[in-house]
């Protein structure tokens, strides 16, 4: 277990040093200049080198991304161009909103997801199973913005039991919620559903349901069983997306997360936000991934660590 | 002394009628009081889309911090809300020396900055090296680079600048090396706004989080990507102002989401105005249209032309394309909310032309003319743009209209910093400006001059992205700039006029349309249709607005 641990964190440092490297290139090579950004549309072209050597923008790459790396082993994301203030702390005003978010949208996610697998498997064949699914599919693949605009319009404006979009309290967060889950929920079904069908196709349960009854809590506990595996990969995956801030939902909403930050990040071309909001994301992700991982032997035997 | 009637006869009678004027007096007097009473107190709420990066005065530069910087710091001279009106602000009043190299300011005295500090000379002095220092990072050094030993202060040659004098506590007179015609204007930019030493460096590279200036309101409380409060700052030194006791500005808040806010009563003013999608439904609406005020802008829309690249170093093709915009009809692709451009100065600067027709929209005449300079067929070419609405689709009705004088335009519909970075570069052969530029900074021609057409700017990484020179007119440009007395403001206003008029012959442009600026605020707040839509204090001026009754 140790040595499977201490193996899986050498592999995260590595890929989150690689999604630094990355990350900076990228950055650097977007046909935009941060200095021109911050320096605005009057300033004279000395001001605009003035602004680019005070960054440090004029030092070679690969000296820059020493310097940026140091800095961030000792916990120090850097400035951002734009504010002019520590990006951790920007980084820290986001976090609390963000992991919110991501946990309640998750719980929306099986909320919505679970008993629809269970129904459409349950009528399978049917035209509740077909509606159930192509249900399920129309939130996967509808616009989150409209989603989004749609859930506010009715929910909070023409029947306003929720507020209109923001963050605050518990009710501020239902609408947000529901409009992750709506988009995420369909794939939860479709797991969900496939492991109920496998139970469902078993010989005694068939017996059951010819003789007209319905083993439900043996029916549920196995299919728990059989669905719990590809829904907690689902987890991992979910809790790693969606710290990196789902920007969509944030923008309709006005939630403050990270996602909303990184975006306004990138039309600034602020480059150490930018960064700092990646590294974040890829830390997460890395994180939910192994959390899943560790997770499983836990849940199946069979599994072991490797 | 005798008594004549009961009272001293040395004493001043009072007669019965004065007594009812007096007490109408002060009746009047208590009405106006009480009035003005009612009208202060009350908190109002302003939504925006983006965040509000920095409060720091001489380092913001954005559509949201603008004027919330304008509320908080004051600078020695400002504009009449509502209007472009100069007058002395933080100085009582000042005087320009006969060679209009010397402005001695007189500060105005007991006024003081929010930590209870009263505000001397001395400030201006630190506030004036604070801009022009390399370490701030400052948008506006370039402004300020005309006062003399600036220069010398920023290359580190010097540790003060020789051309800002602390004559006493109230009194700083500041030098130029050359005269300098728009000084007084940019005395009123915010990057001049004082701001006090012990604070700045308090903050410790933070000031922008931590602003303590002498406006009319304080920071309260700034929840980090979520909202930035401000409570009524009770020294101020503008007597009555600011109305209100608190604003709250939100951010993060899509423009539709914040609109429907507004009909809630949650928002009480739409820092992004109105949505395209509902905005005739506002202006039918019979109640809705109250609420929306429209005001001019130091605005222009327009296309540059790249005068380096073939065919566009032809003037008669940059004509040709002149004539071929229908701009009425992109006018009303964004609901009537600009009204078309004849030529480059917008209708609010002295200097504008109300005489000059411009182009004419002559689809014939500009094939003519392009067959003329050689290219019956058309060409082809590209337009940049700015992705987001409405701008792709004022490119694509650019593309239409240009497309019917056989010039082929293919779209480059981008983020704003690449746009940005290809016309820096030269590259692009013709860029819609819209969402970009050019809103002048201050209500004098050269703002339109210097850094979009001079030939100083037509350089890598300039805004001249028309690469337009010529050395003739920045001769004369550089001249009327220096013509800095009051009595040759009438000559300097003439003088731009034509050197305008001038460029307008020369085509590098295609001026567009200048945008109107429309907002729209809740029931709960009024003041003067012009404060929420200030051509200055860009986009309300917050301190001129009350709650309604």
């Amino acid at each position: 277990m140790i040595a499977y641990l201490s193996q899986r964190v050498l592999q995260a440092a590595g890929v989150l040093l690689g999604v630094s490297i990355i990350t900076f290139l990228l950055a650097f090579l977007l046909p935009a200049d941060p200095a021109r950004m911050i320096a605005g549309r009057s300033a004279t072209v000395a001001t605009v080198e003035s602004i680019r050597e005070q960054l440090g923008l004029n030092r070679p790459l690969p000296q820059q991304y020493v310097t940026y790396l140091g800095n961030l082993l000792k916990g120090d994301f850097g400035r951002s161009y734009a504010q002019k203030a520590d990006v951790t702390r920007i980084i820290r005003s986001r976090l609390a909103p963000t992991l919110q978010l991501a946990l309640v949208g998750i719980l929306f996610e099986l909320l919505i997801g679970l008993p629809m697998g269970m129904i459409a498997a349950i009528k399978r064949g049917t035209w509740v199973d077909q509606g159930v699914m192509a249900f399920a599919f129309v939130g996967v693949s509808a616009p989150q913005f409209v989603v989004g605009l749609l859930l506010i319009y009715f929910f909070a404006y023409l029947i306003p039991i929720f507020p209109l979009g923001g963050y605050g309290t518990a009710r501020h967060i239902v609408l947000p919620a529901i409009a992750v889950g709506l988009a995420g929920g369909g794939w939860y079904a479709r797991v969900t559903r496939s492991a109920m069908i496998d139970v469902l196709r078993q010989g005694y349960v068939r017996t059951a349901r010819a003789k007209g009854v319905f083993p439900s809590k043996v029916v549920f506990k196995h299919v728990l069983k059989n669905a719990v595996l590809p829904v907690v990969a689902l987890v991992g995956l979910d809790i790693g997306v969606f710290m990196g801030g789902i920007v969509i939902v944030e923008s309709v909403f006005g939630w403050p997360g990270i996602g909303q930050m990184i975006w306004q990040a990138i039309q600034l071309v602020d480059i150490p936000v930018i960064m700092g909001g990646v590294l974040v994301t890829a830390l997460f992700v890395v994180l939910g991934n192994l959390l899943a991982d560790l997770v499983y032997p836990a849940l199946d035997p069979r599994i072991r660590y490797s | 002394m005798q008594q004549v009637n009961g009272r001293d006869s040395d004493a001043p009678r009072i007669r019965g009628a004065a007594w009812q004027r007096v007490a109408a007096l002060l009746s009047a007097a208590l009405l106006v009081g009480s009035m003005a009473f009612a009208q202060q107190g009350g908190s109002a709420t302003v939504s925006f889309q983006d965040d509000i990066s920095t409060l720091d005065p001489q380092v913001g530069y954005d559509w949201q911090n603008w004027s919330i910087i304008k509320t908080i710091f004051d600078g020695l001279m400002d504009y009449v809300p509502g209007t472009t009106e100069l007058v002395p602000h933080l100085a009582e009043s000042y005087d320009v020396s006969e060679d209009g190299l010397t402005y001695t300011f007189n500060l105005r005295q007991g006024v003081l900055f929010h930590n209870g500090r009263e505000l001397v000379a001395d400030d201006v002095r630190y506030t004036f090296e604070r801009v022009l220092d390399p370490a701030t990072q400052s948008p506006g050094q370039g402004f300020y680079t005309t006062i003399a030993g600036a220069q010398e202060f920023i290359d580190g040659e010097a540790d003060s600048v020789a051309g800002v004098e602390v004559v006493d506590d109230y009194t700083v007179r500041i030098t130029t090396s050359e005269p300098d015609a728009s000084f007084l204007h940019k005395m009123g930019l915010n990057f001049a706004h004082i701001v006090p030493q012990e604070a700045v460096e308090a903050a410790g590279g933070d000031f922008g989080h931590n602003p303590v200036g002498t406006g009319g309101f304080m920071l309260k409380e700034w929840v980090l990507g979520q909202r930035v409060v401000l409570e009524r700052n009770p020294n101020y030194f503008e007597e009555g102002l600011p109305y209100l006791d608190e604003m709250v500005f939100q951010v993060g808040v899509d423009p539709n989401v914040a609109f429907l806010r507004l009909l809630q009563g949650e928002v009480d003013v739409l820092g992004d105005g109105i949505p395209s999608a509902r905005f005739t439904e506002v202006m039918d609406d019979p109640d809705l249209s109250q609420q929306v005020a429209r005001g001019e802008q130091m605005q222009t829309g327009y296309v540059t032309i790249n005068v380096n690249m073939e065919p566009f170093d032809d003037v008669r093709v940059r004509q040709a394309l002149n004539m071929a915009i229908n701009k009425d009809r992109i006018v009303r692709l964004i609901n009537n909310r600009a009204v078309p451009a004849t030529q480059i100065l917008p209708p609010l600067f002295e200097s504008h032309n109300a005489d000059y027709a411009g182009y004419p929209y002559d689809p014939e005449a500009a094939r003519e003319l392009l067959a003329e300079a050689g290219y019956p067929n058309g060409f082809d070419t590209e337009l940049y743009a700015y992705n987001v609405a409405p701008n792709d689709r004022i490119a694509q009705a650019i593309q239409a209209d240009l497309a019917e004088i056989g010039v082929n335009v293919a779209l480059r519909t981008q983020a704003q910093s690449t746009v940005i970075e290809a016309g820096g570069a030269g590259e692009a052969p013709l860029i819609w400006s819209g969402g970009m530029a050019w809103i002048a900074d201050y209500p004098d021609p050269n703002n339109f001059y210097w850094p979009i057409l001079a030939c100083a700017s037509n350089i890598p990484g300039g805004w001249n992205w028309a690469r337009y020179c010529n050395e003739d007119l920045e001769a004369r440009a550089a001249r009327a700039d220096t013509l800095a007395r009051a009595d040759q403001q009438e000559a300097r206003v003439a003088e731009w006029r034509d050197i305008f008029m001038e460029i307008m012959e020369e085509a590098p442009w295609i001026p567009i349309f200048h945008e109107l600026q429309v907002s729209m605020h809740s029931t709960n707040v009024t003041g003067p249709s012009a404060i929420f839509v200030d051509p200055m204090h860009i986009p309300v001026h917050y301190e001129m607005v009350r709650k309604a009754e």
